[in-house]
């Protein structure tokens, strides 16, 4: 039973931050510098959306299957039964998401968006090749099927990183400014959280290769990592920055306030 | 057992009309989503995979499928599998071919090939020209990139390998 709360508090761990990445590349959507990025960040927002989909829709098959003696919180609250992917999209409270932090601070400029997005897709390339190994098949297939969009987002990003950081005095300035702002919430991202215990995950093997990956590019772009190690943690656990609970409140406000509507 | 292939035929004969709301000209089976059909008295099952996570395509495909499948007398189930991945190298000959007609370039090489995601030569679907350039890895859907031809001047959706 213990396992299988892990596997749940796990897949949702997976799903938050493809949502609330997801969530935050949307809000470029009409905003983006020029038409053919806009449609490309929102197409890479609407591949995290699905990807949010596979995870929860699995999730809630698992709590279904298994109802009793998961208490799926962490505040204790209950979850409702039986559980959807759009009621553990909707109707958990902010202490209940377990998403990386880096996925719910703000956007920033086009540099601190487009940073965030490789720092995280390169992790995900890594934690999703481990998930081939699963010993749950569909965890495994929602990794192979994800893979292949994440290979689009590193190749994108990466590409965006390279163009600002060996660009203009400005661009590189800027580029530079977003590795200072997002550096401290990249730590957490091999933090293995304590219900991660599927055998095939390797934390240490993950940040030894992101670490390559990203020096790689860095120095190519001619872009400095920042010396200081403090590192933010805590989302994979509940503990939020302030402003995840802004991102719930406009995403959760039709389902709450009009319970079970579809469009 | 004779009746069922036959029926089983049938089915895949109505598939045929199914078409790719974003890409009219290609059928499902062209689009290599349909991977299997069963007929259990009459009750039809076919399984499905998606060819994009996000793609809001495939909740029309499912329920265009539903529809042809009924209107022929059949209760229809559809099952949806994410293993093994959907390729464009299961696109058919002929859904490549109608994917040029229509004016898109259909993936150039196998998607298992990583240089996929390298500097690829897209020949142009109007011109046929091979001086194209990329102008964004995403284009009009998750499936399309969006290139320009150096030589007519025509921009152009490329179905991008995966």
């Amino acid at each position: 039973m213990a396992t299988m709360k892990n596997e749940i508090d796990f897949l949702l761990h997976l799903a938050d931050n493809a949502l609330i990445i997801g969530h935050r590349n949307s809000e470029w959507c009409g905003h983006g510098p020029i038409l053919e990025q806009d449609i490309a960040i929102t197409n890479i927002a609407l591949d995290y959306i699905g990807q949010a989909r596979n995870f929860y829709q699995h999730a809630a098959e698992l709590i279904n299957r298994h109802p009793i003696g998961i208490d799926i919180t962490q505040t204790g609250n209950d979850i409702v039964l039986p559980a959807t992917e759009d009621s553990l999209a909707y109707l958990r409270d902010v202490r209940e998401f377990k998403n990386l932090l880096i996925t719910e601070i703000p956007n920033g400029d086009w540099a601190h968006t487009t940073l965030r997005l490789f720092l995280l897709s390169e992790f995900e390339m890594q934690l999703f090749t481990h998930l081939l190994q699963h010993p749950d098949a569909q965890v495994a297939a929602i990794a192979e099927k994800s893979i292949k969009e994440v290979s689009y987002h590193v190749k994108w990003s990466q590409d965006w990183v390279l163009r600002l950081g060996d660009g203009t005095e400005e661009s590189k300035q800027r580029m530079q400014a977003a590795i200072e702002a997002i550096w401290a919430y990249t730590g957490e991202l091999f933090i293995q959280p304590e219900y991660a215990t599927a055998a095939c995950l390797n934390y240490a093997a993950i940040q030894d290769v992101w670490n390559k990956k990203v020096s790689a590019v860095f120095e190519e772009a001619g872009l400095n990592i920042p010396s200081k190690t403090f590192i933010q943690k805590g989302g994979a656990e509940g503990m939020h920055t302030e402003h995840l609970g802004y991102i719930l409140a406009e995403m959760q406000y039709l389902q709450r306030a009009y319970p079970n509507s579809e469009w | 057992m004779v009746n069922n292939t036959i029926a089983i035929n049938a089915i895949w004969k109505i598939l045929e009309t199914v078409k790719d709301p974003e890409v009219p000209v290609l059928s499902v089976i062209d689009l290599g989503v349909i991977r299997a059909v069963a007929l259990e008295e009459q009750q039809v099952r076919v399984t499905i995979t998606p060819t994009y996570t996000g793609c809001p395509a495939m909740d029309m495909i499912s329920m265009h499928i539903k529809m042809v499948l009924n209107a022929a007398g059949y209760q229809t189930t559809i099952q949806t599998v994410l293993s093994p991945a959907w390729t464009t190298d299961w696109i058919t000959e002929n859904g490549k071919q109608q994917l040029k007609a229509y004016g898109i370039a259909p993936p150039v090489g196998k998607s298992f090939d990583q240089t996929y995601l390298e500097d690829l030569i897209v020949p142009c679907p109007q011109c046929n020209s091979t001086h194209t350039v990329l102008v964004s890895q995403f284009g009009s859907t998750a499936c399309k990139a969006l290139y320009k031809c150096e030589e007519c001047k025509e921009p152009f959706d490329y179905f991008k390998c995966h």
